[in-house]
């Protein structure tokens, strides 16, 4: 596949404590195991299995994918602002890739 | 079939045991609610290869209480995981959105797990068509 | 013919049918569904229109005889020639053609003018196609009549049919708002087009969202619009109706083409909507249906109505309407002189080819209702004859005009039933358990019991096979008994049929445009007679 490039949607301010939407998508296959081909042989599963977004070095949010998941893992999700810092994004390839992304927002 | 909306599922067939299981390893002993968390899907799909599926679950989202997990399922796939999303008090808010596949005509299931050791389930139906027609 | 027509049209007036006793400080006038037609047309409504689950002899369910009695109107009145299919045939010779967008006009202009700053002219979609004029200028026809009647907003279905790209570049150019809440992207779930606008009429904040088609990439071809997705979406209706509510709006209407089920239930579940201007399923009611504190108005199709809903609307809530559904009777109603002019304007590079005589019809030609209709039978016939086929599948729109018994089937008939931008008459095989899934999936469509999963169509046609159909079973035993007409051998599962149709919502669809195999067979016929048909048999109700 080619190289999967993320995508994030993340407002550049927030007042102090608001919660804000955050989106994500990435280019990737989710090739689901499922599938087989033209000679009838299974495809072998290759997908982006975990999702995390860390603000500041902690946790907000996280999710693991499934095969059921749609190809260009699209995700949207809330996320508390306490401060000036910067959201880190990393998606876990089954191949080992590590893709990242951030994002700086400050609190006005 | 078309299941029931609201209470808790049982299952016969082979595939329905997938599903469960997933339940009963999701909820790890807990009973069961309805209401509290809400599955929001199309009831027809446009596109089976990308179906949009979001949940929202009431929340205070504080430390002490808090969201800590919501678990997707589509009852009429082969492997019923779809996802899992991980909040915490962080989140601020505990909703999250994310596109599917789905092959046929099914229930997708969301069963959400709180910090203070409750789990809520909603479910509901999503029909895949052939298309066509219209006024 | 002639006589019987003057004394029918006695006893109306254009002063009656505009007649309406001022109410209020706001007045909501709809027009929906009119399928691009510019001119008076016959129409003739359904005579089989099942409601199933909760709505079973529910409006609009309700037709025929059934339908004068529960309104009280007087068998061969004008209301029951307009809004029912009894008598249709001798009632059409008296009271002539409905609609025109001529007579529209004057309507139009003697309700603002009453009324001035206190009206909002609405428009609930399916304008731009459905007729040669249309589908040759692209829907600009329409644009350009509909730019002069001037409506303050729009929602939209069928209009997504000439593609995304066009249909972007003909929102741009409207002096109007084109609404659709309901419509966002594929990559971002961001809104496509404006969700709401607020009005300020007879010193009232009126907020109008518009809802289009929720089922436009499913009911229509997907690859038309590949990067939109549509859907109810109920949560985003109710958090747009607060939204509207936390702007100030004091009344809030729904710009809907949901179709009626659809948004009866939508009523059910959702608080602070005032008014839901109904569409798609082409229902005509002479009064709203009142769900909770919600008034559902309902305003039939191709332009032979206009609904006027005055409403007296204090401290946020309406206190009191009045209603009125106005028959756009087309030799009553004076046609606006400048409108008349606009209207023969866009139509003038396509006169000869619109008035083309093809052939002649000794039976009445209609569509609507649930199971067939004569036109489609029609269709079916062409479709058999000239693709060579065993099998006939034709799609149940509601849009679609009437040709009664005795008169020619011109160019702009024949369009009127079939005009669109994918009308490949395809021809291909299909195994027995194919067709019975087609048949299936449609009818789970029009007869699912929750009315958020049906697509407001009519049943597919079929021509050469029979078929039973028990509308309140559940999908995969409603149908039963298909048989190869022609032979009286039952379709068997495995077996393979050739098959023929149009209106494929696949893209890459080939074969000759469906006009062209129907022109075909009407030249070689020059005279159509059809029979009543019989190859549907309906059972369970
Ligand atoms: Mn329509
Ligand atoms: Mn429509």
């Amino acid at each position: 596949m080619s190289t999967s490039k993320p995508r994030v949607k993340v407002p550049k301010t927030a007042s102090k404590d608001e919660v804000i939407q955050i989106k994500t998508l990435i280019s990737h296959t989710m090739e689901s195991g499922q599938r087989k081909d033209d000679k009838g042989n299974v495809i072998p599963r290759s997908i982006i299995n975990k999702f995390t977004c860390e603000f500041n070095g902690k946790t907000v949010f996280s999710c693991d994918l499934e095969p059921a998941i749609s190809a260009n893992p699209y995700l949207e999700f809330s996320a508390k602002v306490p401060e000036t810092g910067t959201f880190k994004f990393t998606w876990v390839d089954d191949d080992g890739s590590v893709y990242s992304s951030e994002s700086k927002i400050t609190v006005e | 079939a078309v299941l029931a909306m609201t209470g808790l599922p049982r299952f016969a067939s082979a595939e329905d045991a997938k599903v469960q299981a997933a339940i009963d390893a999701f909820a790890g002993g807990a009973s069961i609610e309805t209401g509290t968390v809400s599955l929001s899907a199309p009831e027809i799909a446009e596109n089976g290869n990308t179906v949009p599926i979001g949940v929202s679950v009431d929340s205070p989202m504080t430390d002490a209480d808090h969201v800590t997990a919501v678990m997707l399922l589509a009852a009429g796939n082969p492997q019923p995981g779809v996802a899992t999303f991980h909040f915490s008090s962080m989140s601020g808010s505990a909703d999250a959105t994310t596109r599917m596949r789905l092959a046929k005509t099914q229930d997708v299931i969301a069963l959400a797990k709180t910090s203070t050791g409750k789990v809520f389930m909603d479910r509901k139906t999503v029909k895949v068509t052939i298309g066509g027609c219209g006024g | 013919g002639q006589w019987a027509r003057l004394a029918a049209q006695q006893s109306l007036s254009q002063d009656d049918l505009l007649s309406f006793r001022p109410l209020g400080n706001v007045t909501l006038v709809h027009l929906t569904d009119i399928h691009a037609q510019l001119m008076p047309v016959y129409f003739r409504e359904p005579s089989t229109n099942l409601g199933v689950g909760e709505v079973k002899g529910l409006p609009p369910h309700v037709t025929g005889e059934d339908f004068l009695k529960l309104y009280n109107l007087q068998p061969g009145s004008p209301e029951a020639y307009a809004l029912t299919s009894v008598d249709f045939d001798s009632l059409s010779r008296a009271y002539g053609r409905m609609g025109g967008i001529d007579r529209i006009a004057t309507v139009l202009k003697s309700i603002r003018a009453e009324r001035e700053d206190r009206m909002l002219f609405l428009d609930g979609g399916d304008t731009w196609q459905g007729s040669y004029t249309s589908l040759k200028t692209g829907g600009m026809d329409m644009i350009e009549v509909m730019n002069a009647l001037a409506p303050d907003a729009m929602t939209g279905h069928w209009e997504f049919t000439y593609g995304a790209e066009r249909v972007k570049e003909l929102v741009e150019g409207l002096p109007y708002a084109f609404l659709g809440s309901n419509i966002r992207d594929t990559e971002w779930d961001e809104a496509v087009f404006e969700p709401y606008r607020i009005f300020e009429r007879g010193g009232v904040k009126v907020a109008v969202i518009g809802q289009a088609f929720p089922y436009t990439p499913v009911a229509n071809p997907r690859w038309m619009m590949p990067d939109w997705s549509f859907g109810i979406r109920e949560e985003e209706v109710q958090a747009n109706i607060d939204a509207v509510r936390a702007e100030g709006a004091e009344l809030v209407v729904l710009l809907s083409h949901n179709g009626f089920d659809v948004d009866r239930k939508l009523a059910s579940r959702i608080t602070g909507l005032d008014v839901i201007l109904t569409g798609h399923t082409h229902d005509a009611l002479p009064e709203p249906v009142k769900v909770g504190k919600t008034l559902l108005v309902a305003t039939g199709s191709n332009g032979k109505f206009v609904s006027r809903l005055d409403l007296d609307v204090q401290g946020g809530e309406v206190k009191d309407f009045r209603y009125r559904l106005i028959p756009i009777f087309s030799d009553v109603i004076t046609p606006d002189a400048e409108m008349a002019a606009l209207v023969e304007k866009v139509r003038a590079p396509h006169a000869d080819e619109l008035a083309r005589e093809l052939a002649t019809t000794e039976t009445l030609l209609y569509r609507r209702g649930n199971f067939n209709g004569t036109f489609d039978d029609l269709i079916c016939d062409a479709l058999l004859e000239q693709r060579d086929a065993q099998i006939a599948l034709s799609p149940g729109f509601r849009w679609g005009t009437s040709v009664p018994a005795g008169q020619p089937i011109t160019v702009e008939d024949l369009h009127n039933a079939t005009s669109m931008t994918y009308p490949a008459a395809y021809r291909s095989e299909m195994t027995g358990a194919m067709l019975k899934d087609i048949l299936e999936d449609v009818a789970d469509n029009l007869f699912n019991v929750d009315p958020y999963y049906q697509q407001g169509g009519d049943m597919v046609r079929v021509g050469g096979m029979a078929y039973s159909i028990d509308p309140t079973k559940e999908i995969g035993s409603r149908i039963s008994d298909m048989t190869i007409i022609a032979d009286g051998t039952a379709v068997e599962a495995g077996k393979s049929y050739v098959v023929t149709g149009w209106a494929s919502v696949n893209e890459g669809t080939e074969g000759p445009a469906i006009w062209d195999v129907v022109e075909a067979h009407l030249k070689d016929r020059g005279t159509v007679t059809l029979e009543p048909n019989r190859a549907v048999r309906v059972t369970g109700i």
